[in-house]
């Protein structure tokens, strides 16, 4: 594999539209962008007199403070909207919206959003560019590409690691992404879950599909834990929270079985004692907070690429 | 629309030497019709033609029993925005079908006597297509009280149905159809489970995963299907499954067949012709590939063509779902389901269907014409001396591009935008009257126009 000089397209839709060398285009932009949060000044005049719009249809704090952050390191002009439900509770349609936002001739668009493949749909007909930052239960790239920068950092390298990937299946947008980029960057998947949370056809994505939580543990280098909304807790998804974590919580027992240096991630928000028990999250395996971090660098490595990758 | 310029014109003549497809009449080949007073006078090899005016067509036409639809939304009371009856009707004539038959799922629902009658009355005044009302098979289709039926039946309804929802339980069902078989109706019913539908979007499988859209499994509608076989079986009457979409479905209306309970059904030409790969293509949630059912996967699609091949489905109907470009330019879960279908399907199908071999043209005279006509007990199907001349007159070796933007429909909302496919509409008689003709494709029109 060869390291891109340019990203193809001008939208971060998404990692599956994403070969390999674009993935390690980002990865190494992400790493000179991380040396930035490390100065007194963490500020570098790279997107000066750009505009980036923050379109949140969906509440988040992390992502969206992540992605200002990013857009103020690189001295971007920023301006957020946060707006619950869709355009259609409002009685606009999403192309209203679209060209709305596009008459403010901004240069980038991060947008998240409760329905699946609605920045796709705004990428047909917007100017600016469009990053994903999260749509229904389709992609989140940024996260993935974080969670790449993450684990690269602690281990090298991707291809070859054995990465378990545990939790709601079904709803994962992180699932998605993380598969996506996990299977071109030549890693193994093992997406475990119960199986009321197991999409159909998971498995043609190139993945291994288990309900047994120590199966997928075992001799993983990476175990990635996915958040479990509490409201699929108590009705036909699942029955209970305690039997959820008796099956698929993750003890530093079952942690026992993963490889000798094995790292533990989780996108966040994590529930403690659901999916994940405290001594892990906060045991010797996690990377947690680094994963925070990088979100900024990989963030700010994706901004720039795709303002050109060219200083103002 | 410079199309409809000719629907005055009332055709009086002798069709001569024209390849008929009839297979009811026994007839595929070249015979002379005699239309006199909008009926068919004659229909034969080698007729006198008297002072009849004498038409010739071009060669490569063929000359069918009037295309019949016995699935679409006219949208009129209440959804003028969408459709009328007019448009609607201007619509079927367009792509060949000299009737449709409506759904009830109006606002109001045709689930009174009073809303047929006014569809009746608006179809008249329209004066295209035929239209026959599909009334509802409970108050306001929510499932808890019959329609009076009879009512309905008098005033012109040929069959009820809940369409837009399936009928609501096995009781429902059951009392449906033991009411609907004094009056010789069948119930047409959209076989879905409520609680396996819940909120999907697409057909549950690998590309609903990797698009994260809901997902709708094709066992939400064959369970419905398998209900309804057995209700009829219990106590007799004719069940129509409409738009049929999964394979599961097709097995058990094969069975059902074979058991010989009245079970028919019908397909529409997105689900044997595209699959849930649509969804992906083009940059992705298109929502003109948004439908209910689902556009499913190649198993599916596979299987509906084999059931269209071996006689086992009857009827292929469009399920023509007009919506505003408005509706549909919403987030893909949030749009409505739908697409129009009364303009692509007779291309889709001589392309897909006989062009490709998988039918005769017989066979598609069949599944396009005499069998509608035999599942609702319509008049047509058939080129009868005496009945009214509805005929098609198909070009089936013309290419035609589709263009959204050109459709006689008010919506535009098609998947098949830009599509090249080979076979198309020349005119349509109804009554003896050419409503409509593709002037700008064939010379048919001139050598029409009396």
């Amino acid at each position: 594999m060869t390291t891109a000089t340019a990203l193809k397209s001008r939208h971060l839709l998404g990692i599956e539209g994403l070969d390999a060398g674009e993935i390690e285009l980002v990865l190494e932009t992400a790493l000179a962008m991380k040396e930035v949060a490390g100065r007194t000044v963490k500020k570098v005049p790279t997107l000066r007199g750009r505009t980036v719009v923050n379109l949140f249809f969906e509440s988040s704090t992390r992502t969206r403070m992540s992605f200002e952050l990013a857009e103020k390191r690189l001295s971007a002009d920023t301006l957020g909207m946060t707006t619950a439900g869709s355009s259609v509770s409002k009685g606009e349609t999403l192309s209203d919206t679209a060209r709305t936002i596009e008459a403010m001739a901004p240069d980038m668009i991060v947008m998240r959003h409760a329905s699946s493949g609605a920045p796709h749909q705004l990428a047909r007909v917007c100017k600016a560019s469009i990053i994903n930052a999260g749509d229904g239960t389709h992609e989140h790239p940024t996260q993935a590409l974080l969670d790449a920068f993450t684990i690269k950092e602690r281990k090298g390298r991707l291809a070859g690691l054995r990465v378990a990937i545990v939790g709601d299946l079904l709803h994962s947008r992180v699932l998605r992404s993380n598969v996506y980029l996990l299977t071109k960057m030549g890693a193994t998947v093992i997406a475990c879950g119960p199986a009321t949370l197991i999409p159909p056809g998971l498995g043609q994505l190139g993945v291994e599909v288990t309900t047994r939580l120590d199966e997928a543990v075992t001799g993983a280098d990476v175990v990635m834990m996915l958040r479990v909304q509490h409201e699929r807790m108590h009705g036909l998804f699942l029955p209970s929270v305690r039997e959820y974590f008796t099956q698929f919580g993750l003890t530093p027992a079952r942690m026992s079985r993963a490889a000798a240096d094995a790292i533990v991630m989780h996108p966040g928000p994590m529930n403690r004692g659901v999916e994940i028990d405290s001594e892990v999250a906060d045991g010797p395996w996690s990377v947690i907070l680094d994963q925070v971090s990088n979100g900024v660098a990989v963030r700010m490595a994706v901004l720039y690429l795709l303002a050109g990758g060219e200083e103002a | 629309m410079s199309k409809f310029e000719v629907r005055s014109a009332k055709f009086e003549g002798i069709l001569k030497n024209v390849h008929v497809v009839d297979p009811v009449a026994g007839r595929n080949g070249r015979f002379d019709i005699l239309i006199e007073n909008g009926r068919i006078a004659r229909v034969g090899r080698d007729l006198p033609a008297g002072n009849a005016r004498v038409v010739e067509l071009p060669e490569s036409c063929v000359v069918t029993p009037g295309l019949i639809d016995i699935h679409v939304h006219l949208r009129e009371p209440g959804q003028e925005h969408k459709e009328t009856i007019a448009t609607g009707t201007a619509s079927a004539v367009a792509g060949g079908f000299t009737a449709v038959a409506c759904m009830p799922n109006t606002d109001p629902v045709n689930d009174h006597a009073s809303v047929t009658e006014f569809i009746m009355k608006r179809a008249a005044e329209a004066g295209r297509a035929r239209v026959y009302p599909i009334g509802a098979v409970s108050i306001g289709s929510k499932g808890a009280q019959l329609t009076e039926i009879g009512d309905l039946r008098a005033a012109g309804c040929v069959a009820i149905s809940d369409d837009g929802r399936p009928v609501a339980t096995a009781l429902l069902m059951r009392r449906a159809l033991e009411y609907a078989t004094m009056f010789g109706m069948p119930v047409i019913d959209h076989c879905e489970d409520p609680s396996l539908k819940s909120d999907g979007v697409a057909h549950e499988g690998a590309v609903a995963t990797m698009l994260g859209l809901k997902g709708l499994a094709g066992a939400a509608e064959s369970i419905v299907v398998e209900r309804d076989i057995s209700v009829a079986e219990m106590v007799g009457g004719h069940v129509h499954v409409a738009h049929m979409s999964a394979r599961q479905s097709l097995r058990a209306v094969q069975t059902g067949k074979d058991r010989g309970i009245k079970v028919t059904s019908e397909v529409t030409p997105h689900h044997f012709v595209l699959t849930d790969e649509a969804l992906r293509s083009n940059g992705g949630y298109d929502t003109n590939t948004k439908m209910n059912p689902p556009l499913r996967e190649e198993a599916d699609r596979v299987a509906m063509i084999e059931g269209l091949r071996d006689g086992s489905i009857d009827v292929i109907a469009t399920d023509h779902a007009p919506h505003h470009a408005d509706e549909k330019a919403l987030e893909f879960d949030r749009a409505p389901f739908g697409i129009v279908g009364l303009e692509t399907a007779v291309p889709l199908c001589l392309d897909r269907l006989v062009h490709a071999g998988v039918v005769s043209m017989p066979r598609f005279v069949e599944l396009l014409s005499a069998n509608p006509a035999r599942v609702l007990g319509l008049p047509g199907g058939t080129i009868a001396e005496g009945a009214p001349a509805d005929l098609t007159v198909l070009s089936p070796d013309t290419e035609v591009t589709i263009h959204a933007r050109s459709l006689v429909s008010k919506s535009k909302n098609t998947p098949f935008d830009g599509w090249t496919l080979k076979g198309s509409v020349a005119a349509t008689i109804v009554g003896g009257v050419v409503v409509y003709t593709n002037s700008g494709l064939m010379p048919v029109a001139t050598a029409l126009r009396v």
